[in-house]
């Protein structure tokens, strides 16, 4: 065991020296790895931010129900106070079309519009929050309220999560295949990187081999370069990554604010980094082990 | 110790570098293998650490059948060797020092211990003040001693040497023969192939002379 440990160290150690050795070679090496990696890497910062902001919106769903136009008080009061009365409520919240009308007047570029109109267009509405948030229960409720008198129109807010959801979805897929592909280029520069490496040190293996070394004793090392050279990749793609999170962030909260949405860009999350530090310092070293057994003669 | 039973190698091409060769060494014996070029001194001496294997015959190191060894056994069988090659073969990106130290890092021979049979092996040598110093600084004598050095660092039973005094002025041979010559006297077997068998002469050791691949006169 402590023979095993002594030996990993040492490979550790000549893997390092070696890649010190050579500072130009290794900081290029780190930075085509780094530039691949911060693709996938940079994708997958964008995506945890949108989740996170579309689970803040979708967090619980809602109903909007639309009054007609010409609906009177009393028959708005009449609905609001079914509302408030049904078995499925949580919450509802009255927005009477005065306050949408001045809401929107204020908002930027829609005021002049708004402000041309001969009279108010929007109706009386009501916001609810249901207490059972199945898909289900949700559409069960839409169509009953859909015919209650004088309701204009019922809407789903599940629609457009599920838009989003779907939206989300398919740009996972699009980082995970991206980073698939950009995996498998790290791979190949490592396999290349190890080739050029056992070039060099054919002397030290062919010595170390007459002096009784061990196949692993020889390949440790090969394997050490690459994870390592992996995760100094891994390292400048996530330096990348952090510095092009920390210049966006002020541009995209001015973004949001123009939405009504008070929204911060997060660094990438710590579980993602530590995924990409373990993937880059592995594909170093599958990198490495394909390098040898093509390379590497017994 | 070291046993040859007819052993037969012909390489590819149908060269016959060796032929029906027998002998034995016996533990803490030294042999001064001799004979024309080509006669298979190097042939004999690549046999032993399975470098290359026999394709007649058996070579038996330490009890062990070496020419029917499984590849991974290998590395283990060279532990127990002090090899010194014709052509030294020493790394010339590191000091003194750390060409000395790759055989106890392979041996997995905790560092601090190494540090110190490192410096008791390059003292042995004389070569304690050059360290240091990289093989490419050292002369031809020096880079002997070395080499030297390194196949004795680990304390193997068995020295095997390929043409060591090759390429030396006189009185650097003869302090390398010396050296082979003391560390027989503390009981290890020593293997030499040289040209120079006079060299030798006075420690009056066995010698066997090889000619065109069979024992010789």
């Amino acid at each position: 065991m402590k023979g095993w440990l002594l030996h990993h160290r040492q490979a550790a150690g000549q893997a390092l020296r070696r890649l010190t050795a050579t500072p130009v070679n290794t900081l290029l090496g780190a930075l085509v790895l780094g530039i691949a990696l911060a693709l996938p890497a940079g994708g997958e910062m964008l995506l945890a931010n949108f989740q996170r902001l579309a689970q803040r919106i979708a967090a619980t769903p809602q109903i909007s129900v639309f009054m007609a136009l010409d609906a009177a008080r009393k028959d708005t009061a009449e609905i609001e106070s079914r509302l408030r009365k049904h078995a499925q409520t949580r919450e509802v919240r009255f927005v009477p079309r005065e306050d949408t009308l001045k809401r929107l007047k204020a908002s930027e570029g829609l005021g002049d519009v708004i402000e041309s109109l001969p009279r108010n267009p929007f109706p009386d509405a009501f916001v609810v929050v249901p207490r059972d948030e199945a898909p289900e229960a949700l559409e069960a409720m839409r169509a009953e309220f859909a015919k209650y008198p004088r309701v204009e129109h019922v809407q789903l807010d599940s629609a457009w999560v599920k838009k989003l959801d779907a939206l989300l979805r398919l740009t996972r897929m699009a980082v995970t295949f991206l980073a698939a592909v950009l995996g498998i280029a790290l791979i190949a520069v490592t396999f290349n990187t190890i080739r050029l490496q056992i070039l060099t040190q054919g002397a030290e293996i062919e010595v170390s081999r007459l002096l009784g070394a061990t196949d692993a004793f020889i390949r440790r090392p090969f394997y050490y370069f690459g994870a390592l050279q992996g995760l100094a990749g891994g390292l400048v793609a996530w330096g990348a990554v952090l510095i092009a999170t920390l210049l966006l962030r002020g541009p995209v909260a001015e973004l949001a604010s123009l939405y009504g949405i008070e929204f911060a860009l997060h660094i990438l999350p710590l579980a993602d980094s530590a995924l990409l530090f373990g993937l880059a310092a592995l594909l170093g070293w599958a990198g490495a082990w394909l390098s040898l057994s093509r390379h590497l003669q017994d | 110790m070291i046993s040859f039973e007819q052993v037969g190698k012909r390489y590819p091409g149908g060269i016959t570098a060796l032929a029906d060769l027998s002998l034995a060494v016996e533990s803490g014996e030294m042999v001064i293998l001799s004979g024309h070029s080509g006669a298979g001194k190097s042939t004999l001496l690549r046999l032993i650490p399975a470098i290359e294997r026999p394709t007649q015959g058996a070579v038996v190191v330490n009890g062990q059948n070496v020419s029917a060894l499984k590849r991974a056994a290998v590395p283990f069988l060279r532990r127990n060797l002090g090899m010194i090659f014709q052509d030294q073969k020493l790394l010339f990106d590191r000091s003194a020092f750390d060409n000395v130290m790759l055989p106890l890092a392979i041996a997995g021979v905790a560092t601090r211990d190494a540090g110190r049979r490192v410096r008791a092996a390059l003292d042995k040598v004389g070569l304690l003040d050059r360290e240091k110093a990289m093989p490419i600084a050292l002369s031809g004598g020096e880079q002997q001693r070395l080499a030297i050095a390194r196949a004795v660092v680990a304390r193997p039973a068995i020295l095997i040497a390929d043409e060591p005094t090759a390429h030396l002025d006189d009185d650097t041979a003869r302090d390398i023969a010396a050296m082979f010559h003391a560390f027989n006297q503390v009981g290890v077997t020593v293997l030499v192939a040289t040209h120079h068998e006079a060299l030798f002469a006075p420690f009056m050791t066995r010698r066997i002379t090889l000619s065109h691949g069979r024992l010789g006169p």
